[in-house]
């Protein structure tokens, strides 16, 4: 039996870790429990952080001198995670491995191959998404071991005797679960969970507002979680409802995979200010670049904080010792920020606006899909918009769209450091509020009082206890439809793909620890050889059912097409290929990962289907 | 030491009882018993009574003299971090008088930003004095002559009042990182060689 649920956050640019004493019985309130992470700040110094940078260092074997990178749990590691791999990896940028958490969901690469750091030279000894995701992991879990599992009599206490939550985006699709749920085992946790951050973040505040949460939450209040982190954007919407009496909360939708974040909108800052500077005729390296990035969010945030400054002055300093010769001078003035991160990622745009396509140049990076349109509020109006509409075909919809063109929040909940801005908190709530006065609708409130760097950790630990039975569950089940293509039979044309359907084999809203019907159709396979499916995914098509079949999903922006899935039965080849009859069917497991097996037809036969996190083909 | 009361025949059975699970399930506890038995083995008096008789400590040797780089290591240590963070070495190093004002003052937000990073960081400051600067303030008879100097006419016996000039600083924690012994702490700053 656990003693403590220990929520992690694996964040793209930060990780936490929050931990909840199931022996204690009762919810923490505001005083939620973080792990102090020891962690590399300097060669040679061991320091502990609230937060452990989600930055891997892979050092060349000079480079420092010997022992200076031990840990208190590992005298000799081969790479660096942390702190200082941030802080030194900034210099030596072919060393460092940065943003692991977007490459293990980006299904245009093999994530289980050693790609990272993308532009690194040969000698290095690369590392897959996963494996960098496993390293992160693998330093908190020996952080709270040498905590908490020192010694023998401890041994109870080690993180692999706990029950372990992991948080994702809401957004991540069944196969980037199925990889962190992968590097959560290879970094040696045993009893793992998934959760998703904008629930962990509502967890949280629930937690910390005690029972006063019952006064503020009304049957019928609809919550919309904005969580706008380092990398990704994220979109929850979560409803209350009266269940026999009883309140509960459900998870009606979540929004697409956007890559854009906070650190999009400092690097936004950066450029601006690196072009003025070279106008000027000063060229800044790329470790300046970097130092001027640091020196412009905390001039975004002086500015923020201070609303009667016009401007902040930003240092940067020159690589060499003379710093007061090498030092370059600009600001940052406020017209600037209202224009590029104000108006630039949180515009005042009607809901009807929706996000452009448009490749832009600027934020698009090494070989990330960074989302191409930086305004955050519109990515919000087209998920409203889209869920609406889904909701509006849906005869068992949880939230009453009746007559509004987009869905209408009646809360926010914040999350990430980006809304440690006031201001920008200010434009969500100003922007969404002026769409729904012009659809009719009532203003929503901000629910306040979340802690924007750590409420995810925490919430996932307090899940942990809600999972026992206590406090206020939120229900919502999976927030896809998931499908598999079928190639129609058709004589060939030259030049022209068959048109492809789709099956559903997983229907929307599956609770974990639950599987679907067994559709009707049947799939002949081959034995011996292995057989690959397009595997779809659908966040709006609320009401398919286990065998529905649709038309026309190529192209079709209902439909996400996400990495292959496949199998391989067992036996040989034969030559003139016994196919042997199955069905496909899809289970959610405890963990929260989807899970797809093949049932042999009138047989005992069962396979699982891989899914396939290599190259999107 | 006082006289123990003698223990009942139950009280004795109780106690074996106990010592015997104890012995097995908790090491410490068996470790502080075996001096009572080897002792007894030995016919000494029992501890208890006595502390058990140990060879008489010899007075340490005195460890031998650091050289000053070791002794002072966590002042250097502190600079090192003031250079990393807030390029105080460069600052203080560099020839002031030969540049504006205005250059000055911008390398002088990135040494204040740094360092008062790290000094946030390591170090809890408070003033000695919470009084304002200015303010008359009265000086107690037994003050403590390291916190409060006083100045001008110092003359007659405590109680003082007098003008509050300066607050002071203490510092009320003090949670500095410890550093590999396998560095040397000589080196404030590496010199960095770019490869291209």
């Amino acid at each position: 039996m656990a003693r403590y649920a220990i929520g992690i956050d694996l964040g793209t640019t930060h990780s936490a870790v929050s931990y909840f004493n199931l022996e204690d019985s009762k919810a923490r309130g505001p005083a939620q429990s973080m792990l102090p992470i020891p962690q590399l700040t300097a060669p040679g110094t061991v320091e502990a952080r609230p937060l452990l940078p989600s930055f891997l260092y892979l050092p060349s074997g000079q480079e420092f001198p010997q022992g200076s990178l031990g840990l208190p749990w590992n005298p000799t590691p081969s790479s660096i995670a942390g702190e200082f791999a941030r802080s030194h990896g900034a210099k030596v940028p072919t060393r460092l491995v940065s943003s692991a958490k977007s490459w293990l969901s980006h299904p245009g690469v093999d994530r289980r191959a050693a790609l990272l750091p993308w532009q690194a030279p040969e000698e290095v000894q690369r590392v897959s998404p996963v494996e960098a995701s496993t390293r992160y992991l693998r330093h908190l879990r020996e952080a709270w071991d040498h905590t908490f599992a020192k010694s023998r009599e401890d041994a109870a206490n080690a993180m692999a005797a706990q029950d372990v939550i992991i948080t994702v985006p809401a957004s991540f699709d069944a196969a980037a679960r199925d990889l962190t749920l992968e590097a959560a085992k290879t970094a040696g946790l045993e009893n793992i969970i998934l959760l998703e951050e904008p629930q962990a973040a509502l967890y949280a505040w629930l937690e910390a507002q005690g029972e006063s949460f019952r006064k503020k939450m009304k049957v019928g209040e609809v919550i919309l979680v904005v969580d706008v982190g380092g990398g990704t954007t994220d979109f929850s919407l979560i409803t209350v409802r009266d269940r026999a009496g009883d309140v509960e909360l459900t998870r009606v939708a979540v929004g697409d995979h956007i890559l854009l974040g906070g650190d999009n909108m400092d690097l936004a800052l950066a450029h601006t200010l690196n072009q003025r500077l070279t106008a000027e005729g000063k060229k800044l390296d790329a470790w300046q670049f970097n130092a001027l990035t640091y020196g412009c969010r905390m001039a975004k945030e002086t500015l923020y904080a201070d609303p009667s400054m016009e401007r902040a002055p930003i240092s940067i300093p020159g690589r060499g010792s003379s710093l007061i010769g090498g030092t370059l001078r600009t600001e940052l003035p406020r017209e600037d920020l209202d224009r590029i991160l104000t108006d630039g990622f949180f515009p005042p745009s009607p809901a009807s606006e929706l996000p452009r396509v448009a490749r832009r140049t600027g934020l698009a990076q090494m070989a990330l899909p960074y989302a191409q349109d930086p305004g955050v509020t519109r990515h919000l109006a087209a998920f409203l918009t889209r869920q609406a509409q889904a909701l509006a075909n849906s005869p068992d919809a949880p939230v009453n769209v009746g007559g509004k063109s987009f869905i209408h929040p009646t809360a926010v909940l914040f999350n990430g450091g980006v809304f440690k801005a006031g201001p920008l908190k200010a434009r969500v709530m100003e922007v969404l509020n002026s769409w729904l006065t012009a659809d009719g609708g009532q203003p929503a409130q901000e629910l306040e009082g979340a802690d924007l760097d750590l409420s995810v950790a925490r919430g996932a630990a307090y899940y942990g206890w809600v999972r026992q039975g206590h406090g206020l569950r939120i229900r919502g089940g999976t927030a896809r439809a998931y499908y598999v293509g079928v190639e129609t039979a058709m004589p060939a044309v030259p030049g022209m793909e068959p048109p492809v359907k789709a099956l559903c084999v997983a229907p929307f809203g599956m609770e974990e620890g639950t599987q679907a019907d067994v559709p009707p159709q049947e799939f002949g396979l081959v034995t011996g050889e292995p057989t690959r499916f397009r595997f779809f995914a659908s966040s709006v098509r609320r009401d398919d059912k286990v065998g529905s079949m649709v038309d026309e999903v190529v192209g079709s922006d209902e439909f996400e097409e996400l990495a292959p899935i496949e199998t391989t039965l067992p036996g040989t080849p034969a030559p003139y290929g016994d196919l042997t009859p199955v069905n496909l069917q899809a289970a959610v497991t405890e963990v929260g990962t989807l899970e797809l097996r093949c049932l042999q037809k009138d047989g005992p036969g069962k396979w699982k289907l891989e899914l396939n996190v290599r190259m999107k083909e | 030491m006082t006289d123990q009361p003698s223990l009942s025949f139950f009280a004795r059975f109780w106690l074996a009882f106990v010592c015997f699970w104890r012995i097995w399930i908790y090491p410490e506890f068996a470790r502080a018993v075996l001096p009572v038995r080897v002792a007894h083995d030995e016919g000494k008096a029992l501890p208890g009574a006595t502390p058990a008789e140990l060879p008489a400590p010899k007075p340490p040797e005195p460890p031998p003299a650091l050289p000053p780089e070791r002794e002072h290591a966590s002042a250097l240590q502190l600079l090192s971090m003031l250079q990393r963070e807030g390029r105080l070495v460069d600052f203080l190093q560099e020839d002031v008088a030969a540049f504006p004002d205005e250059d000055v003052g911008a390398a002088a937000r990135i040494v204040h930003e740094g360092c008062r990073k790290v000094m946030r960081q390591y170090l809890t400051l408070e003033p000695v004095l919470p009084q304002s600067e200015g303010d008359r303030v009265n000086v107690p008879v037994g003050f403590d002559a390291q916190r409060i100097r006083l100045t001008g006419n110092v003359a007659g016996q405590p109680p003082y009042t007098g003008a509050l000039k300066h607050h002071g600083w203490a510092t009320t924690a003090v949670k500095f990182p410890s550093t590999s012994p396998a560095l040397d702490p000589r080196v404030l700053a590496p010199a960095e060689v770019e490869l291209s």
